[in-house]
């Protein structure tokens, strides 16, 4: 029934919430680019006026700005190797029958459901702290020393911790399409002389490949806006080692309360996060095909 | 090679004893069909066979060999799957090459071997297309030609044909038999379909609650059923089974008498009102309501004129009529 009558009632009738939801866009983002070409810091009230291109100037050749650059992708990285292989492997556990199954896939997906601050607290104080977290005193306990994890090894522990955050995002998704892997095909395979790894390899990964693609995507878009996990842990330290792009912006407005510079960074962060996305998609995208 | 001989296999799945013990031979190169209805363990006993499911208790030899405790892939045994089982993401050269590929072949030698069977399988046109861009007749011949470059000792078949159109089936029932004719392997086939098995097997095993109950070549199970089981299943309309006074006069518990073995009489007989007339053209099926004996299948020549409501008089030859005793087995 797609007349050309019809098609421009649909039209109409989904305008509203098509504006609605572009207004919603557009206007944080030009509110943010026109802050970025402004002078404007909370701490200076009396200094006003256009900046120009200096906010961008400023943080694209700050110091720390490739630093953060780098931190994120260590980051996002990190976590993305950690999940996506956990995942499968937790999957694959999970996808086997035991007593007790439902119960176990439910307290898998729990850490999914604690607030990214609250997690990050447990882990700091319960679990790294070098003198009254669980570590330390396993750690005594079989006569090690114990080991500053967030001193010592800052960024790895903060993928350590957004790791444990979303893998069960992860394993959902793995386990929902290993559900859906043909048993027969398996059996052929088994026919084939195709051993465990053989049919792994040949049968589960090439299965896999577009929920591995759902969640490196999904995940991408979330762990580049990582801030809580890294301001309840580490504030960014030691020195610059955890201070990722939006980190930074973030200290730029909040601690230096410079509007104009933080806005200017976060301009440089929808960028990149967009020349990101195109590099992904161009990159996994075609998997999500046919 | 490809003689198999399972010795009092018998498979439980908890309590549930679905085949309590079966002995059956299969000769190398024959053309072995297990026909039964739904849940008649006959898929069952193709697994166990295949090796895909654990014997409970008993024994399977193929060639002389015990392989009860071998792996499905050391058993030297091709399976095609109801559906299919191809692997989605490979080509149809890659799906076929993959046992060979498994086995370590080189590659020169698994295209070679591919090349074979995709010209066997009129294969050859589509090797470079992935599973869902063929038809499913299609599929169903990349899943036999998987089989074949395998070189098996038997080929087992798991209703191979049920997800095909009615004018496909019969296409590729002929292919298959055509098939075995060409390669002389032993083939163990699956169906529920009695047509298929009629059509296609040197031997058939009609099984029925994980027993069978009558084993034999395609005519002998028609001409000679065992009990009333067997005459029920085979044959196409279904015999027509008659019990009490009628059956008694024989000295049988039950009568069976096939829709061709009853003519329409002038005079003696049972007499009946037809209540459905099937024109096939070359036949008619005549549904018969009587007095004396129930409803009754009556298989006529295409010219017969009989309508709804007509009046009839049957009779059957009297020399193929088959008499069952109180045990449902076939009476000398």
């Amino acid at each position: 029934m797609a007349t050309q009558h019809s098609r421009m009632a649909a039209r109409v009738m989904v305008a509203p919430s098509v504006g609605l939801l572009f207004v919603w866009m557009i206007v944080p983002l030009v509110t943010t680019i026109y802050f970025s070409f402004l002078i404007y810091n909370q701490l200076y009230p009396d200094r006003q006026g256009w900046a120009g291109f200096d906010n961008y100037y400023y943080f694209l050749t700050d110091r720390s700005f490739l630093e953060a650059i780098w931190n994120s992708i260590v980051l996002v990285g990190g976590v993305l190797i950690v999940t996506v292989i956990g995942g499968i492997l937790l999957a694959l556990l999970l996808n086997m029958p035991f007593w007790g199954q439902g119960i176990v896939r439910i307290m898998v997906i729990a850490p999914f459901f604690v607030m990214p601050t609250v997690s990050a607290l447990v882990w700091k104080n319960m679990f790294m702290n070098p003198v009254n977290g669980m570590f330390a005193h396993i750690a005594k306990a079989v006569g090690l020393e114990p080991f500053d994890f967030l001193g010592h090894a800052p960024m790895a522990s903060i993928i350590g911790i957004v790791s444990w955050e979303w893998l069960p995002f992860a394993t959902l998704i793995l386990l929902t399409a290993l559900q859906s892997l043909d048993s027969e095909q398996q059996e052929a395979a088994e026919m084939d002389g195709a051993g465990r790894l053989s049919r792994f390899i040949y049968l589960t990964l090439p299965h896999l490949t577009r929920a591995i693609t759902v969640v490196i995507l999904i995940q991408t878009i979330f762990l580049l806006s990582i801030y809580a996990e890294i301001a309840v842990t580490t504030n960014g330290g030691p020195g610059t080692a955890t201070t990722t792009i939006t980190y930074q912006v973030a200290l730029q407005s909040l601690y230096d309360n410079d509007v104009g510079g933080a806005s200017a960074g976060g301009i440089v962060a929808v960028i990149l996060a967009n020349i990101v996305a195109v590099f992904v998609m161009r990159m996994i995208g075609k998997n999500l095909d046919a | 090679m490809g003689h198999i001989t399972l010795n009092s296999v018998r498979k439980t799945f908890g309590e549930a004893d679905v085949i309590p013990a079966i002995d059956l031979t299969i000769q190398d190169g024959a053309f072995a069909v297990f026909v039964g209805p739904s849940g008649c363990g006959k898929s069952t006993l193709l697994r166990l066979i295949a090796g895909l499911e654990d014997v409970s208790a008993g024994t399977i030899q193929i060639d002389g060999v015990d392989v009860t405790d071998l792996p499905a892939a050391k058993r030297g045994l091709a399976m095609v799957f109801q559906s299919y089982a191809l692997y989605p993401h490979m080509s149809v050269r890659k799906n076929i090459a993959f046992p060979l590929k498994m086995a370590g072949m080189s590659v020169d030698q698994q295209e070679a071997k591919v090349q074979a069977a995709a010209k066997v399988l009129n294969l050859t046109a589509y090797l470079d297309r992935k599973p869902g861009q063929l038809s499913g007749g299609q599929r169903q011949r990349v899943a036999i030609g998987r089989a074949i470059v395998r070189e098996p000792k038997a080929f087992l078949f798991d209703e191979p044909l049920s997800n095909l159109d009615a004018a496909l089936r019969v296409a590729m029932r002929q292919e298959i038999i055509e098939l075995h004719q060409h390669l002389k392997t032993t083939m163990i086939y699956v169906t529920h379909d009695q047509i298929e098995a009629m059509t296609m097997a040197d031997k058939i095993f009609v099984l029925n609650a994980g027993r069978i109950e009558q084993a034999g070549s395609p005519l002998d199970l028609y001409n000679h059923p065992a009990n009333t089981f067997v005459a029920g299943f085979i044959g196409s309309p279904k015999m027509n089974l008659i019990t009490g006074g009628e059956a008694e006069k024989l000295g049988a518990t039950t009568i069976g008498v096939r829709p061709e073995h009853l003519d329409i009489v002038a005079q003696g007989g049972w007499s009946g009102v037809v209540g459905l007339a099937e024109h096939l053209g070359s036949d008619t099926f005549l549904k018969i309501k009587t007095d004396l004996v129930g409803t009754i299948t009556l298989r006529a020549g295409g010219e017969v004129q009989l309508r709804h409501g007509d009046q009839v008089r049957l009779a059957p030859r009297a020399d193929k009529i088959h008499r069952f005793g109180a045990d449902g087995k076939a009476m000398a």
